[in-house]
């Protein structure tokens, strides 16, 4: 993994905006709360905080596989609301990654790379199935283009999964704890393949505790708790010093063993 | 610091105990310990003692000409001459005997789509070109009255022809209605899925006997005056609603086993819900059902015997049919049982081969 700081290769454009967004479950469930985050284009984030903080929650919000009540979010200039076509837009541009990898165990790595191009963007099948090789040589699988996904180890089904997702040439990607469900030895195989993508100039919100990779490639770090913000700053600043009695929490956890 | 120690692998050995052979086999599966062994010989003991019997009545005893006289003679077995005589009508039931090689050819050739639906090389967009010409042409020969063929009205369809058409015909229906249902149930729309909800409650809580008594006497009450529906589509109907709603629950149950992320990924990809629904969540729902969707089909497969309720001879009726007007025949009724038995069996057991089978395929993704 490199070590290099994180570089300003943020644009000044917004490319998410949350703007005082809130989210229920059910009738009583608070969270998210007030949520306010401007993503730059091509700023890479990393989104941490304690279980059940609304990290998920709020990455899903952003590609609607939740939806917020109250509020407005904007993303690459299309407001999400129950509008199906603007969801629709959306989704073509923002690939997920998720922690359980979420593979379609029935078609071949190949077929659950082309399937979206395919059927979502109407791309003739040879020139899908290029396109899905030349991104499983990008995450170094290309080998196992004909295997299905349960004959995989989780590191190269994850690697898969983020070659599936950047098979809608996405504009944005988000990454739900990636690397939690993996063994340790994996894990560094699928860290090296987003941290590459980093170099891409893609926007990037990752939610993770693997503070390595926060420090080398997130522009910003953002600490959530209870369904707010609670302090987002460089990683530098971020983990050296922290500004708030939770986070200084938090770090002390994770980092202090 | 020490030296490094080379680590050296054990060579692999056979297992201690030998499990391939007749003799290691019969040891571990049928004298493993004392209570096996006493199942074995209780079940070895009665085998010996019924199967001679069975063998003796069925074919050492028994006698195969079409003589009722031959029959009565005392010691004599099973008189399998009650098939000879009456074969055909227990097999095309009323359907006029001079031209009932129109049921034979239409039932080979629905039998021939029903293979061919079941085999791989088949599975393209023609076979549902194939499905509506075979469909077309059953019908055709059945019914007749253009092309020369004589007019023959479905009460007088019966025997194993109107078995496999009802059968095949609700099963081909039943399913796609099961799988809307299924996920009718699971719609975000209320009043789908308090529909769907109804539907399979209402039916579920009825015998078929009554579902098949309403199509056929309810249903034509309702009908405006002057419209009448024949009562094999009525009957058809009836069966299809009622194999669909046990259908639906298997499929629902299939749906509700799939994982949340499926469903997410799909949609992170943008598939529509139909995409969703088509390529991600229905083909591993129903492989995960395969068994019990065909033990549906079994099921309505005999369930179909019941059409006799309304006056449709299907092969169980028929049997009743040509035997029952018959004093001379009537008393050997077990062996037109056995006869039809066998018959059920062979379509039954092909069903549940082939259910096998597509087990195997559909878990082919699973195998490391
Ligand atoms: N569909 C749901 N219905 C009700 N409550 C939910 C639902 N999904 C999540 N929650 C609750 O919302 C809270 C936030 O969930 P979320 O998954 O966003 O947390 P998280 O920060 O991602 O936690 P983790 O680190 O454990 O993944 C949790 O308390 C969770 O139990
Ligand atoms: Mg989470």
């Amino acid at each position: 993994m490199s070590t290099t700081p994180a570089r300003a290769t943020a644009s000044t454009k917004d490319i998410i905006v949350f703007d005082k967004v809130n989210k229920w479950y059910g009738n009583s469930f608070h969270v998210l709360r007030d949520i306010n985050l401007n993503v730059k284009q091509g700023e890479r984030i990393v989104v941490c905080g304690p279980s059940g903080s609304g990290k998920s929650t709020l990455i899903r919000c952003i590609n609607r596989l939740e939806e917020h009540q109250e509020g407005h979010l904007w993303v690459d200039g299309t407001e999400l609301t129950d509008d199906v076509k603007a969801i629709d837009k959306i989704r073509k541009e923002v690939g997920m990654v998720f922690q359980q990898f979420n593979l379609f165990p029935h078609l071949t790595v190949l077929e659950n790379l082309t399937l979206s191009p395919m059927y979502v963007g109407k791309v003739p099948k040879k020139e899908a199935e290029e396109k899905a090789m030349m991104q499983l040589k990008r995450v170094r699988i290309a080998e196992q283009a004909g295997k299905y996904p349960l004959q995989l180890s989780g590191g190269q089904q994850q690697r898969v999964a983020i070659a599936r997702a950047l098979c809608l040439t996405p504009k944005i990607m988000l990454f739900d704890e990636p690397t939690s469900a993996l063994d340790p030895e994996m894990i560094k195989e699928v860290l090296d393949v987003m941290v590459a993508m980093a170099d891409q100039g893609i926007t990037m919100i990752c939610v993770t505790h693997e503070m390595g990779f926060a420090k080398a490639v997130a522009d910003r770090v953002i600490f959530m708790d209870q369904g707010q913000i609670v302090e987002q700053n460089n990683p530098h600043d971020f983990f050296n010093n922290p500004q708030t009695d939770r986070s200084k929490d938090f770090l002390s956890k994770i980092l202090g063993h | 610091m020490a030296e490094t120690i080379i680590f050296q692998s054990l060579p692999s050995r056979p297992a201690p105990t030998q499990t391939e052979g007749l003799v290691p086999w019969a040891k571990a599966n049928l004298f493993a310990n004392w209570q096996s062994t006493l199942t074995t010989l209780v079940v070895g003991a009665l085998l010996l003692y019924f199967i001679p019997q069975f063998v003796n009545w069925a074919i050492l005893t028994a006698t195969t000409v079409p003589n009722a006289e031959a029959c009565r003679t005392p010691g004599v077995g099973a008189c399998w001459g009650v098939i000879t005589e009456k074969y055909r009508l227990i097999i095309f039931g009323r359907y006029p005997l001079e031209v009932q090689w129109r049921p034979l050819v239409a039932t080979l050739l629905l039998l021939a789509l029903l293979v061919a639906s079941c085999t791989r090389a088949f599975w393209n967009k023609w076979l549902l070109v194939l499905w509506v010409v075979i469909i077309g042409t059953f019908f055709t020969l059945m019914y007749g009255n253009v092309l020369g063929l004589t007019k023959v009205t479905t009460d007088r369809w019966g025997g194993l022809p109107l078995t496999i058409m009802l059968s095949s015909l609700s099963m081909v229906m039943a399913f796609p209605l099961a799988i809307a249902v299924a996920l009718g149930r699971r719609s975000k729309l209320p009043a789908i899925r308090t529909f769907c909800t109804i539907y399979v409650e209402l039916i579920r809580g009825v015998p078929l006997i009554s579902v098949l008594f309403m199509a056929s006497f309810m249903f034509p009450l309702f009908m405006p005056q002057g419209v009448t529906i024949d009562v094999m589509i009525r009957v058809l109907a009836g069966l299809t609603l009622f194999a669909a709603a046990y259908m639906a629950e298997v499929v629902r149950g299939g749906l509700q086993a799939m994982p949340k992320g499926q469903a997410e990924a799909a949609a992170s990809l943008g598939l529509s819900y139909w995409q969703t629904q088509g390529r991600i969540i229905l083909p591993q729902a129903l492989a995960m059902v395969v068994p019990s969707i065909v033990n549906n089909f079994i099921g309505l497969f005999k369930d179909t015997s019941l059409v006799g309720i309304v006056s449709l001879y299907e092969l169980t009726g028929s049997l009743g049919l040509a035997l029952n007007g018959d004093a001379d025949w009537r008393p050997y009724k077990l062996e037109g049982y056995v006869f039809i038995t066998l018959i059920y069996f062979s379509f039954c057991f092909a069903m549940s081969r082939y259910s096998l089978w597509i087990e195997k395929q559909v878990n082919k993704s699973k195998l490391r």
